[in-house]
């Protein structure tokens, strides 16, 4: 009885306590409330708010990888060039560069007035130190993107221990702000790769501390913003770097990122004037909301194209579709227009072709110069060669198909819009199987599929970048298709100098991959689909949709 | 007594191991592995990747050597967050949600309380019937509905309220409320009840005949007792709503341990899996542990001996 009064008085004061606690914290939210009520002023200030759907897995260039990286450290670092909003390369670290006739060797000259965020100089070191770190094989994690660094003299030996002589790479401080770099082919896009994070440079105390990119406080950095605040899991702060060689530029103070994974919720709180930018390539506005978005905010809602293309791959092994009839009635027997119109919503482009609008041709656009017309939508066609296929085969009935994406919402429109069309236009039930992202890719990858969805992004403004992983066994080449006239076709652009030549080569290695073998039906190009505060400008999206706000500012 | 915490410290452990070893075994037979991307990584690269986080090793080894190395405190580092180590992000999100789930808690008790004893002491008036209706629907509506039409209706539409962030007091009502609905209904039921069996009971008739006045009736008597049944369900409730927080913290952005949890299974980040799992576990243990305890301090009827306790 004793301990019964006991436990039950201190229940008494527990309950007393937090009555009197409850007082205070509603006294803090008055208090929070009175500030709030001063938000008008912020108006003016130069603090842009984002969102991040993920938080960024490193902010190690040397080791990123993804999207999120790609935002947060172009942002925190530069890199030799930067690209513009026209996509054109300018200086950066690097004040001018020369290129040699045979397109193989490139001098860069850094500016003298490029200094890290502790005061050091940014010198020609810092670059060899960071690409002989991405490069080293004993660096540990093992850089996933070093083979973004392999057009350069080799720089691939080196990476898989071929060599161990870094002097034989072609990469040479020839004094504190010469940079010469010596390629293996000549490569028309090599200069527009020293913007991508993997070239970025690394200040050379970190060689010892695998933990410096984890604190905001132990990073060095050499861009336009410093990361100075880092909640994990929920918010990021960047402010102005001050030291900063063309600070004048940079009009934001400070750049504020939430980090909100639900795309309803990130669009909820642009409505409420939370956030200044949502969307792509960070966000993700749900495409049930695209309609009333366009309609209500014309003036904020934008779909730009950007070099990336959605579509389902076959696997040519398996069976039907190691039949070219079979893979080509699939692919004609759906209405894509309608795909994009009625399910998907967002401006996209109907896709006959694999290399995606925005990539660079010999004058104009690769795919103005070379349209994407490999085939045409006709289901009468279409039912036709899937007769002669079947009777090729000596099926009477065609196998049992199964289509399988990774779960999404948006995925799941789609396969099932495309289910009904292959029901209705060529008489075929397909079944469509939703898989979890690692079990998906674990699929796919080891060729346990028939049909699959999807989706390539542009590493670089080539069209090199989307023909190069339909090579035999390339490692993106999760189809089984296997062509020698194609990896041919390839080899031969990868190197001929003349650029003519090498567009020539490519546009026919896709007409073999689409027109001939279908080894994949396109859908669509993709589109970034963003909304933006009137007043924000100066936000520059590229080719690829990657962003960047380090010039934005507020009117 | 002391025989009966014993017991139960051991089966503590004893059930930490199984958990331990169930969710290491069954987290590797997910298809899958830390470095996969939709650009795939070469062959030769993950061979390398695999080799430096030991996973190239048999499966048995790699099992002995992470008992070996929690033992020691050591929880490694993340594979997907990269060089960051599992005990810190574990340290760092727990605090957030520690300061949602406390405060949750203590709304939840405070007015649960007060709504179970109002409701009581008015019983078969207006305002039990209120109340009543407020705890069925606070026990029927799942916490991620009411999150998000909390944040629709009073962050987005009113603009009372930030839709997402976790940094001002301000910011911390609308995912509070949300936590604590379902317990407060749940408390506030409790302690209606049993406040209503301890109000027809014989010595609060006795009480009332001697001619006390009502304070001291309500506050030495009725109070006292009917709250016991809380003291009980608060243990269990605190666990829960500490680690239980993962959708709303999904919904409003929050940087806890419960978004850290969802996304660390998505990315096969191993050593962060492991180090959630056993760190969820250990606190819910601790969480039945003490309820144990204190269920055998309140009620005598409880057996001490035999371990055939509910």
């Amino acid at each position: 009885m004793n301990k019964k009064r006991l436990l039950s008085m201190l229940a008494l004061i527990l309950i007393v306590s937090t009555v009197l606690a409850a007082c205070g914290s509603n006294n803090n939210r008055e208090g929070g409330a009175s500030n709030g009520a001063g938000k008008p002023a912020k108006a003016k200030e130069q603090v842009l708010h984002i969102n991040m759907s993920a938080e960024p897995p490193t902010f190690d260039p040397g080791l990123a990888q993804d999207s999120q990286a790609n935002t947060a450290l172009k942002l925190m670092y530069e890199g030799l060039v930067r690209l513009d909003d026209t996509g054109k390369e300018v200086p950066a670290a690097a004040e001018s560069w020369e290129i040699s006739p045979d397109g193989l060797q490139y001098i860069f000259k850094l500016r003298k007035d490029a200094v890290w965020s502790n005061g050091d100089p940014v010198t020609a070191n810092d670059f060899v130190f960071a690409w002989q770190r991405v490069l080293d094989p004993t660096t540990t994690p093992a850089p996933p993107y070093a083979y973004q660094l392999g057009y350069i003299k080799n720089a691939n030996a080196y990476n898989a221990k071929e060599i161990t002589d870094f002097s034989q790479v072609g990469i040479k401080a020839t004094d504190d702000h010469t940079l010469e770099v010596t390629l293996e082919n000549p490569t028309p896009y090599f200069l527009g790769l020293t913007s991508f994070y993997t070239y970025f440079p690394v200040h050379a105390s970190v060689k010892n501390n695998a933990a410096w990119a984890t604190d905001y406080k132990s990073m060095i950095t050499n861009g336009a913003f410093n990361l100075t605040n880092w909640t994990t899991g929920q918010k990021l702060e960047y402010t102005k770097n001050d030291k900063y060689w063309d600070k004048d530029n940079i009009k934001l103070s400070k750049i504020e990122s939430s980090l909100v994974t639900s795309g309803a919720a990130e669009l909820s709180s642009y409505k409420s004037g939370q956030l200044d930018y949502a969307g792509a390539p960070n966000g993700e506005i749900p495409s049930d909301s695209i309609p009333t978005m366009k309609k209500n905010l014309p003036n904020e809602f934008a779909v730009k194209g950007i070099a990336s293309t959605y579509f389902y791959e076959f696997n040519v092994t398996a069976k039907p579709f190691d039949n070219v009839k079979i893979r080509k009635a699939f692919s004609m027997a759906i209405s894509r227009q309608d795909l994009v119109d009625k399910v998907t919503l967002g401006g996209q482009i109907p896709a006959f072709g694999f290399v995606a609008p925005g990539i660079k041709g010999v004058k104009d656009e690769f795919r103005t110069e070379y349209k994407d017309n490999f085939f045409q939508e006709n289901y009468e066609e279409a039912k036709k060669l899937l007769a002669e296929g079947m009777a090729e085969e000596g099926y009477t009935t065609l196998p049992e198909v199964t289509l399988i994406y990774n779960s999404s919402e948006s995925h799941k429109k789609v396969a099932l819009a495309i289910a009904d069309m292959w029901k209705n236009n060529l008489g075929v039930e397909v079944k469509t199987e939703n898989l979890e992202w690692g079990v998906f890719l674990e699929n796919r990858q080891n060729l346990n599929y028939q049909i699959a969805r999807a989706g390539w992004t542009a590493d670089f403004n080539d069209p090199m970048s989307f023909v190069d992983m339909w090579k035999t066994g390339a490692g993106n080449n999760d189809s089984g298709f296997s062509n020698a006239e194609y990896d041919q076709l390839v080899k031969d652009a990868m190197t001929s100098q003349d650029n003519a030549v090498r567009m020539e080569k490519m546009a026919a290695a896709e007409k073999i991959l689409i027109q001939d073998e279908q080894v994949l039906m396109p859908l669509y190009y993709y589109t970034n689909v963003s909304l933006t505060k009137g007043n924000v400008k100066g936000i520059s999206v590229n080719y690829s949709g990657a962003i960047d706000f380090s010039r934005a500012y507020i009117e | 007594m002391v025989r009966y915490v014993a017991n139960k410290f051991f089966y503590m452990l004893l059930s930490l191991l199984i958990l331990i070893s169930a969710t290491f075994f069954l987290m590797k037979a997910i298809p899958g592995d830390p470095f996969q991307a939709e650009k795939k990584v070469s062959a030769e690269m993950k061979a390398r990747l695999m080799e430096q986080y030991g996973l190239d090793k048999p499966l048995y080894v790699q099992y002995f050597k992470y008992l070996g190395d929690i033992t020691t405190g050591d929880f490694g580092i993340s594979m997907k967050k990269l060089n960051q180590d599992v005990s810190k992000i574990i340290s760092d999100t727990f605090q957030t949600s520690l300061k949602l789930g406390l405060v949750a808690i203590v709304i939840a008790v405070v007015v649960g309380v007060l709504l179970g004893m109002l409701a009581a002491l008015y019983h078969r008036k207006l305002i039990d019937n209120v109340a009543m209706i407020l705890a069925v629907l606070g026990m029927a509506v799942p916490s991620f509905v009411f999150a998000s039409l909390l944040q629709y209706y009073l962050a987005e539409k009113a603009g009372w309220f930030n839709v997402i962030g976790f940094d001002k007091p301000l910011d911390y009502v609308l995912p509070v409320i949300a936590l604590s609905a379902q317990p407060i209904a749940f408390i506030a039921r409790l302690t209606r009840s049993s406040m209503l069996e301890v109000l027809h009971a014989d010595y609060i008739k006795t009480a009332k005949a001697k001619g006390l006045n009502w304070f001291t009736i309500m506050f030495k008597h009725v109070i006292r007792n009917g709250i016991l049944p809380v003291v009980t369900y608060v243990g269990p409730m605190t666990a829960n709503i500490i680690t239980g927080s993962v959708v709303i913290e999904q919904i409003f952005g929050i940087g806890g341990i419960g978004k850290v949890f969802v996304e660390s299974i998505t990315n096969r980040d191993y050593t962060l899996i492991m180090g959630v799992t056993i760190f969820y576990g250990v606190i819910l243990m601790v969480a039945r542990f003490i309820t144990d305890i204190a269920y055998v301090m309140i009620d005598p009827r409880i057996k001490l001996s035999g371990g055939k306790e509910g």
